[in-house]
């Protein structure tokens, strides 16, 4: 498909410039000809040519709202349509970050009433919306650590992460100068209580634990995991990129969490956008509510304001507010449900993903057979055992069939990993398709591998050259 | 009311289908003491129309601005209707992050054109797929310039957004980096000579921004060169990205990273964000900068399609050993930015003229008020800061008469002795800004 720089065209534009009704002086006079740009070399088009483009490009891009997209680990639930136009709603959009507080009373109270929810959904003392994404919101909480220990006076180096965490764990704790140490899973997919025992020396500032855990499997050990910490006078810190499977029924501060993320984009079911913006909120106990990022929406009579009046604050970690149009959506999400809707939020899909893996279990191996929760983990092993195929053909086999694939690779301990999250909001019919259509790839694995290997077929492109791509990069357009 | 749509009968079948008695014994892993006995405290579930009324409200209870006089970060600018109709088809903003390119060749595409029309604003070779903001890109390009050089001390202008300077602060904190500030001069530019004593072999980077927090273009490219000579890396950032329409792009002046905030293509205010940070460096810098590129390639049958590329440099990856912790992004605003510069098109030019033109009516009325003044020299783009006599009381009087007024500058530049700044851009119209003037008279 041409680029839109190819269907450019001289002397054709689709915005119009409004009149001017100020006195023109030519901008050297103004700014000064040496700190003008010459030439801009911007795409000329006609509008109806930009939205036929941006048409044939939707048309090739598979969201949630084109199929199922079972997508492990990124909790691809459909995203409610009155979100969305809730969002819309000019008294939203239309407010700039420093107007006025007495203008924006409506988007405090908002931002008030979902910091309120979220503390008790989590059973945290309180919440900073500021992050603008989960690894945003781990880089926050690492840093509340950081503040933590430096209040304490203590200097400790090292932060614990399980080998399942996802590479935001790791790669945050960087970001904010630790080192990392990683903790191995048990036998069971959890965490190996005498390494982490071993570990949890006091260098440890804490450790970073996804529950439940990338393999879809809660810690059942998690009262001894807290116990160890607390110990050596760690903190435990959650990544909630897989609550969906805990809402309304267990809360992370209950389990002995003392810092938690959200990820907005996936519980509270607002859309990812082609992979942004996200919202990662982050709650806190009591004992750490100093050390959240400011500013804070504090609340007197009925009155809201912002305050930055919090000395031992990490400061800043974001310009403004945070994503504050994502979290209307949240809020929006979390009002429609009311207790009982959450609860059944990861009622089902946790029942919908115990069901795809007791479907399926019988045509590809299981990495752990255990109750899953809201995530079930293949290994695509015996595949390639028996026929050559790999989990990659597998995946590139389902959009064949009209799907999205599971995430594949991941997590790094289980190999060939195939990882489906369904999420509650897929029907019965939907899964028995999806079942229907792993079960049919298995048998073309074994009776007819080259065409699994050759898939996608169907695709507006065949397979493409990674290796190309990153061995002569070519990241922007340049006329030959 | 929720979205889960299966009925008894599916979850009773279901759980046959899976060997459990009930829903709750699928949770047996959670010990029983933790298992929430009672329903969360949140409050009742609402019907989609109840929803609907509760958000109009809620919405409802801010006030919409008659105009805004204020930038400072955040820029107010017509959006073409082009913009949401693309932006609000579903495929895009309903997929995830384009990790299965042959069915995501969509927004693949749409971001290699993106890219492509960074580096041409920005005068750069390599342009990611968006940062969470303009402070956070500007916080990870010091990051990256100290891990790089292995040096660990950052020189800001202290004309660079106060925010800006504060989430940096935050992050240098964290990395255990020295932050220190370069002062502006009377015209409100960076001082040359502070920066050239305060230059040393420890420093990893400058960092500016053009136009700077006051409005005030800076010239890069002595900048640039002062940095180099140190060994230092210059990072420039902006204001307003519509500024890049008519201002020398900071890359053919030296910048080895560009960086802003980049909410001003098409993007609304949203009261602080979604935004997107714009990020932008030279060849140099291509297989380490943070966040998503995509890269063009060919399929099996030799067709040009798109992939994300250099991925060895991403947290998933690499884990503690990449460049970035940087996952979600801002994809869905980079989209609207870069619809919105294709329906401007060379008209970007012409739009940024007109916020030339504005701004400089609206200084040159204020200017005419019995004690005020502009409190710099320097040439302006569509911001500028004046000194006047009671910056509370005019702002006091545009919030009356429903204006979003001047930001104060007296919080975070005590040593200006009072200040307000102000923001013109396209939106105000002629009578908006003679009444805005009439009012602080």
């Amino acid at each position: 498909m041409e680029l839109i720089f190819e269907k450019s065209r001289p002397g054709r534009a689709a915005a119009t410039i409004p009149a001017n009704d100020v006195p023109e002086t030519a901008l050297e006079t103004l700014i000064g000809p040496d700190l003008l740009r010459g030439e801009l070399n911007l795409p000329e088009l006609a509008e109806v040519d930009i939205v036929r483009h941006y048409t044939r490009l939707a048309r090739r891009n598979f969201g949630v709202d084109v199929g199922f997209y079972p997508l492990g680990s990124c909790t691809m639930k459909y995203n409610p349509k009155v979100n969305e136009s809730a969002a819309c709603l000019d008294g939203f959009t239309a407010l700039h970050p420093y107007a006025p507080e007495a203008f924006a009373q409506g988007n405090l109270q908002l931002l008030y009433e979902l910091a309120g929810y979220l503390a008790e959904i989590c059973g945290m003392a309180e919440f900073s919306l500021q992050p603008a994404a989960g690894a945003h919101g781990e880089l926050t909480g690492v840093m509340i650590i950081k503040k933590h220990f430096e209040r304490k006076g203590q200097r400790r180096s090292t932060i614990l992460i399980p080998d399942t965490a996802h590479g935001t764990n790791p790669a945050s704790v960087a970001l904010c100068g630790f080192q990392v140490a990683t903790v191995r899973s048990n036998a069971e997919g959890g965490v190996d209580i005498g390494h982490l025992r071993e570990l949890m020396t006091k260098d440890v500032a804490g450790l970073m634990l996804t529950n439940p855990n990338t393999l879809g499997l809660f810690e059942r050990n998690i009262e001894e995991v807290a116990q160890i910490v607390h110990r050596k006078g760690g903190l435990l810190y959650c990544d909630g990129a897989n609550a969906n499977a805990l809402v309304g029924i267990t809360r992370p501060g209950d389990l002995g969490f003392d810092i938690i993320q959200l990820n907005l984009h996936k519980t509270f079911s607002t859309p990812h956008g082609c992979g942004g913006p996200g919202s990662g909120p982050v709650g806190v106990k009591r004992h750490l509510v100093p050390f959240l990022p400011v500013p804070r929406v504090v609340k007197k009579g009925r009155r809201y304001r912002w305050s930055e009046d919090f000395p031992h604050s990490i400061g800043r970690v974001r310009a403004f507010y945070g994503n504050f149009n994502v979290m209307v959506k949240a809020y929006a999400y979390i009002r429609s449900l009311g207790a009982a809707g959450i609860r059944r939020v990861s009622e089902n899909a946790v029942l919908n993903a115990n069901y795809i893996k007791e479907r399926l279990r019988g045509h590809y191996r299981l990495a752990y057979d255990r109750v899953c929760m809201h995530e079930c983990v293949f290994t695509g092993e015996k595949q390639l055992q028996e026929s050559g195929v790999h989990t990659a053909d597998i995946a590139k086999r389902l959009l064949d069939y009209g799907f999205h694939p599971p995430t594949i690779y991941f997590p790094l301990i289980v190999r060939e990993a195939i990882m489906i999250e369904p999420t509650e909001t897929e029907s019965k019919e939907t899964l028995d398709d999806f079942c229907e259509a792993m079960i049919s790839i298995a048998r073309e694995a074994k009776e007819n591998p080259e065409l699994v290997r050759s898939a996608p077929l169907t695709t507006p492109v065949r397979r493409l050259d990674d290796v190309l791509a990153a061995r002569k990069p070519d990241v922007c357009w340049t006329v030959c | 009311m929720d979205y889960v749509p299966h009925t008894p009968e599916d979850q009773k079948e279901m759980l046959r289908a899976i060997g459990a008695e009930s829903l709750e014994a699928l949770f047996a892993d959670i010990p029983a003491t933790y298992r929430l006995n009672r329903l969360l405290d949140l409050p009742a579930p609402l019907a989609e129309q109840e929803i609907w009324e509760h958000m109009s409200r809620l919405a409802a209870r801010n006030r919409l601005p008659v105009a805004t006089l204020t930038g400072a970060g955040a820029y107010r600018h017509y959006i073409p209707a082009v913009v949401s109709h693309i932006v609000g088809r579903s495929e895009f903003y309903t997929a995830y992050t384009p990790y299965q390119a042959e069915i995501s060749q969509g927004i693949l595409q749409a971001i290699y054109e993106y890219q492509t029309m960074i580096t041409r604003l920005t005068g750069t070779q390599v342009a990611n797929a968006s940062m969470y903001d303009g402070a956070t890109a500007m916080a990870e390009a010091a990051v990256l310039s100290a891990k790089s050089l292995g040096r660990s001390r950052l020189l800001v202008a202290r004309s660079v957004h106060p925010e800006y300077r504060k989430v940096l602060g935050t992050y240098a904190w964290a990395n255990g980096y020295a932050c220190e500030e370069v002062p502006f001069g009377a015209t409100g530019q960076l001082e040359r000579d502070a920066l050239r004593e305060l230059l040393d072999d420890r420093t990893a980077a400058v960092l500016v921004q053009s136009p700077n927090f006051f409005g005030v273009i800076e010239d890069i490219g002595p900048l640039a060169d002062l940095a180099h000579r140190r060994g230092a890396l210059l990072v420039a950032g902006f204001s307003d990205p519509t500024a890049l329409g008519v201002l020398k792009p900071p890359g053919e002046s030296g910048a080895d990273f560009v960086v802003g905030e980049g909410q001003g293509f098409g993007n609304p205010l949203n009261y602080g964000g979604p935004y997107l940070g714009i990020l932008a460096s030279t060849e140099a810098f291509m297989r380490k900068i943070p966040g998503r590129l995509v890269g063009a390639t060919v399929d099996r049958e030799g067709r040009r399609g798109y992939v994300l590329t250099l991925q060895t440099r991403e947290q998933h990856i690499r884990r503690e050993k990449a460049t970035s912790n940087i996952c979600s992004n801002e994809a869905l605003c980079m989209l609207a930015a870069a619809v919105y510069l294709a329906s401007l098109g060379k008209n970007l030019k012409r739009l940024a003229a007109l916020n030339v033109w504005k701004a400089n009516y609206l200084k040159e009325a204020l200017s005419a008020l019995p004690g005020w003044r502009p409190l710099f020299t320097g040439p302006v783009y569509n911001e500028f800061a004046m000194s006047c006599p009671d910056a509370k009381e005019a702002n006091r009087r545009l919030e009356k008469a429903g204006f979003t007024g001047g930001y104060d500058l007296s919080k975070d530049y005590p040593e200006l002795g009072g200040g307000i700044l102000f923001c013109a851009t396209e939106m105000l119209r002629r009578e908006d800004m003679d009444r805005a003037v009439s009012l602080m008279q």
